[in-house]
């Protein structure tokens, strides 16, 4: 039990820039920090070692940017919801910007587990990072995708593991655009989170001798019931917060 | 190009730990770091020669960063030593050494600043100057080439780097630096003539030493003189020390980096300076007089410090924080003052063994008490004061009793081994007194324990062990493995450091112009990151001092004689050699010399000769410890005052778990 006017909120925000190379756990502990600039009055746990009442969502990996990462946070007491981005973002480093929140209903679920479905930008270059020629790419994915299975290695906890990547992937499309100087090719791809994800560069790898160059997660998403919501606009709670004073 | 990001970011995915290269601390500004450059300002890039986790913390070169940036004549930014996997890469891209702040080569900048904190990094700085494009050797650099400098506590000796490094800087930099900036601007502004004419400018400045301008001749293998070649320049080059800190309440603007980094937290410097007098410890010797800074002033940087940086753990530093006037009423406000905003941990490195800074330490780790650290050094009270770390047994037995009936589990020691006139009944002393303190622990709890960690000794330039013949890597291991086992089957641990790695610090850390050529040998031959067990290799120092003709035990193992000419004989921190000497007879007739902050002076020479004083807000010692406190030592220290500052429920708890203290003085 929470004790206490507890409120919960969502939060989404992006990782862009020279900053995709810290880790997940930086990133938490940048977070953490622009909390305690902010003063932002936290809801602690209860018990020997209270911790600040923050979850975060899928991880993204160093390296990777994003326009779409979340995490829930309980405040203690009421805040205005609507000056929280700027308030936090003056203590964020560039690149990682809160750019939307919204509250969030008491025991809504876990973003980790709430979560079913992501979309990815991704420039992708042959292993040794020589140009892809897109065509080759298209028939490559064509193929791929026809097969029942799509068995790559993974290291998972320090052990090589074959795992089917197949059943992750929900659609990839494969884009170029050709300047004066350079041709650039990247896929928009779309993968199941549950029960388990992968990687871009693992489903690239599955596929042929491909990489990714530069990794984008566009968006997540919640799918329920036949619906499908940006996590921002799931559970959430009426911002008027006697409505569930009782 | 002077962005070498887009060279620099493909790089990044085939490394350890990217984050290390791409700078972005909150406290900086590229943006405005930028445009600064070519506009005829003097372009520092501070360089701290190891891994950037390691280096982005160090105070010293953060306040220089903040300095110089502020003054309209120059900018700064940094550089750290990539690791072995980024430097490959680099390497093979063809990309040099770069700032992190705009990620600008490093040969773009009119300095290369160094801070050299211990020997062992020595290698580093020759690669880190080669990655630059820039000729190791003085001899070979142009006008073109910027000037590299360094500064830092090994500076003390500056021979063994005499013809890699352009100049010396010795002691407090928070003045010096602006000189240099001056000098180092002008010269630049005037089209940047021979190199020779802006080091023996450089060299006028008091602090400044030019190790081009001597001639050094030797007398066999010792050395004979060091004598300036020119009229203007210095015979003896004295420190710089800043005498009154509070005129320098830096860094302003703490550098807050995106990845862990040692020290991941606030450091406020409390004082500068220690005359507790240990024997073994250049730190103390050299950074005399004790410089307290204003209790008010504390106050203030701390409390802007945590609200601008969003940190949750502050570090008063100090080579002895339980020693500030007035410490307690400090740590108490500061617990206060953070109740019901988050919550902060305090930690206070370098703690004293004694009850009254347990009680301190209890305070400030109200939940999470996971292991105390205690700094004895030696393993018999003999052997203490031969070393001056005056801590007669009581102290320590009462600090550890105090430690785990406030829930303390976990109790560390540090020693240090191969100390003058050990014997081996000192190094069995050691795991008597790991054992008794196991037995203390085991009255409050089944799972007390204690580790031993045990440091192999170097003696230092400019303390009263100078002339100490360091112990051998046979004698060292020899030691060690006799606590070993005579610790075997209790609840006591031992760790050590590997004696090969302290021989070959002892070879730079006395060494003279000579040990240059092994330090360049050692590197060519593939030895970087040197205090990394992974890079180290003593067989690289001892094929490198072959090659040269030098015997390695006639610098390391070998003891000084009074009237021989010490390769640093010309750099001054001030202490009369006669003092330091006396310093020596006392130690070896295991005489103890009592505090000066707060008994009569012995006139060491620092604040005689430079017109210094102590400035310390109480002329009385702390309460409790006996350690060169004039106390009499003689009886039991069964009424060692354990005072608890108002406890009050823990409202709130640090975010990130509570800070264990330690009590490191080395």
């Amino acid at each position: 039990m929470r004790g206490g006017a507890a409120n919960p909120v969502r939060l989404r925000y992006t990782k862009l820039g020279k900053v995709r190379w810290i880790s997940h756990r930086d990133v938490a502990r940048a977070l953490e920090r622009s909390f305690r600039i902010a003063q932002l009055p936290l809801a602690f746990t209860e018990g020997f070692s209270p911790r600040p009442k923050v979850s975060f969502g899928l991880a993204l990996s160093t390296g990777h940017e994003s326009e779409a990462e979340y995490l829930d946070i309980v405040l203690a007491q009421d805040i205005d919801l609507d000056a929280l981005p700027d308030q936090l973002n003056s203590g964020l480093p560039e690149g990682i910007r809160i750019v939307g929140v919204n509250a969030l209903a008491d025991r809504a679920p876990a973003l980790q587990e709430a979560v079913t479905c992501v979309e990815w930008r991704v420039d992708v270059a042959h292993a040794d990072l020589t140009d892809v020629d897109p065509q080759q790419l298209r028939e490559r994915v064509d193929a791929a995708m026809a097969l029942p299975e799509l068995p790559t290695t993974k290291r998972r906890k320090g052990r090589d593991v074959v795992e089917d990547v197949r059943p992750v992937i929900r659609r990839i499309t494969v884009c170029d655009e050709r300047s004066t100087h350079e041709l650039r090719t990247w896929v928009e791809m779309e993968m199941s989170t549950q029960p388990r994800g992968a990687k871009p560069g693992e489903v690239l790898a599955a596929i042929g001798d491909f990489t990714d160059i530069r990794a984008r997660r566009m968006h997540q998403w919640i799918e329920r019931d036949g619906a499908r919501q940006e996590p921002l606009d799931a559970d959430t709670r009426p911002r008027v917060p006697n409505a569930y004073a009782s | 190009m002077s962005d070498l990001w887009p060279r620099i970011e493909p790089l990044l995915a085939r490394v350890e730990k990217p984050a290390r290269y791409i700078g972005m601390e909150m406290g900086t500004e590229p943006g405005n770091l930028a445009p600064r450059h070519g506009s005829g300002r003097a372009a520092f890039l501070l360089i701290y020669p190891d891994t950037y986790e390691i280096g982005l913390p160090n105070q010293g070169l953060q306040i220089l960063y903040e300095l110089l940036n502020e003054r309209d004549d120059s900018v700064a930014e940094r550089a750290y030593a990539p690791w072995t996997d980024m430097e490959a890469s680099m390497r093979a891209a063809r990309v040099p050494l770069f700032s992190v702040d705009t990620h600008r080569a490093a040969a773009d900048f009119d300095v290369l600043a160094f801070n050299l904190s211990a020997e062992l990094v020595y290698t580093n700085l020759l690669n880190l100057v080669d990655l630059a494009g820039v000729p190791v050797r003085n001899e070979d650099r142009a006008p073109s080439h910027p000037i590299v400098i360094a500064g830092g506590h090994c500076t003390y000796n500056p021979e063994p780097l005499a013809e890699y490094v352009d100049a010396f800087v010795i002691g407090d930099g928070e003045e010096v630096i602006s000189e240099l900036a001056e000098v180092i601007g002008a010269w630049k502004r005037g089209g940047r003539a021979t190199r020779e004419a802006v080091l023996r400018e450089l060299a006028t400045i008091p602090g400044v030493y030019v190790p081009s301008l001597y001639d050094v001749e030797y007398d066999g293998p010792v050395v004979r003189s060091v004598t300036p070649r020119f009229a203007d320049v210095p015979a003896v080059v004295d420190k710089r020390t800043v005498a009154d800190l509070a005129e320098w309440p830096y860094p302003k603007r703490q550098l807050v980096p995106l990845v862990e980094v040692v020290h991941d937290r606030l450091n406020v410097e409390i004082f500068r300076g220690c005359t507790r007098g240990c024997r073994f410890c250049q730190a103390g010797m050299i950074t005399r007089p004790v410089r307290e800074r204003p209790e008010e002033q504390v106050r203030t940087m701390v409390k802007e410090g945590l609200r601008r940086t969003g940190y949750d753990e502050v570090a008063l530093t100090s080579l002895s924080s339980a020693d500030f006037s007035g410490i307690e009423g400090v740590v108490a406000d500061l617990v206060t003052d953070q109740e019901g905003t988050g919550g902060v941990g305090v930690s206070l490195p370098s703690l004293r063994v004694d009850a009254f800074t347990v009680g301190i330490a209890s305070e400030l780790q109200k939940v999470r008490r996971s292991g105390l650290t205690f700094a004895p050094e030696a393993g018999t009270w003999r052997l203490r004061q031969v070393i001056n770390k005056l801590i007669i047994e009581d102290d320590l037995y009462a600090a550890v009793d105090a430690a785990y009936s406030q829930g303390w589990r976990r109790v560390k020691l540090y020693f240090l081994t191969g100390l003058p006139t050990e014997m081996d009944e000192d190094t069995l002393g050691i795991a008597q007194l790991a054992t008794n303190v196991t037995d203390i622990g085991r009255k409050y709890t089944k799972q007390a324990s204690c580790t031993v960690s045990v440091g192999g000794f170097v003696p230092k330039p400019h303390t009263p062990f100078q002339w100490f013949g360091q112990n051998g890597v046979d004698e060292l291991q020899r030691k060690i493995t006799l606590l070993r086992n005579a610790v075997r089957g209790t609840r006591a641990q031992v760790k050590w450091h590997d004696p090969k790695a302290t021989f070959a610090e002892g070879i730079a850390s006395r060494g003279d112009r000579r040990i240059g050529r092994v330090i360049e040998r050692v590197w060519r031959a593939g030895g970087t990151f040197q205090e990394w067990s992974e890079g180290f290799s003593l067989d690289r120092w001892l094929d490198a001092m072959h090659a040269e003709g030098l015997d390695p035990d006639w610098f390391v193992t070998r003891h000084r004689t009074r009237d021989e000419v010490l390769p640093w004989g010309h750099i001054a921190a001030g202490l009369h050699a006669d003092f330091l000497w006396q310093d020596w007879q006392a130690a070896l007739a295991e005489h103890g010399l009592p505090d000066c902050r707060w008994t009569p002076c012995y006139d060491c020479g620092v604040c005689t000769d430079y017109a210094l004083e102590h400035v310390v807000a109480s002329p009385l010692a702390p309460a409790g410890g006996s350690q060169g406190t004039g106390q009499d030592l003689s009886g039991p220290a069964v009424d060692v005052p354990v005072r608890f500052l108002g406890r009050k429920p823990p409202a709130v708890v640090p975010a990130g778990g509570a800070a264990v203290p330690s009590a490191v003085t080395t």
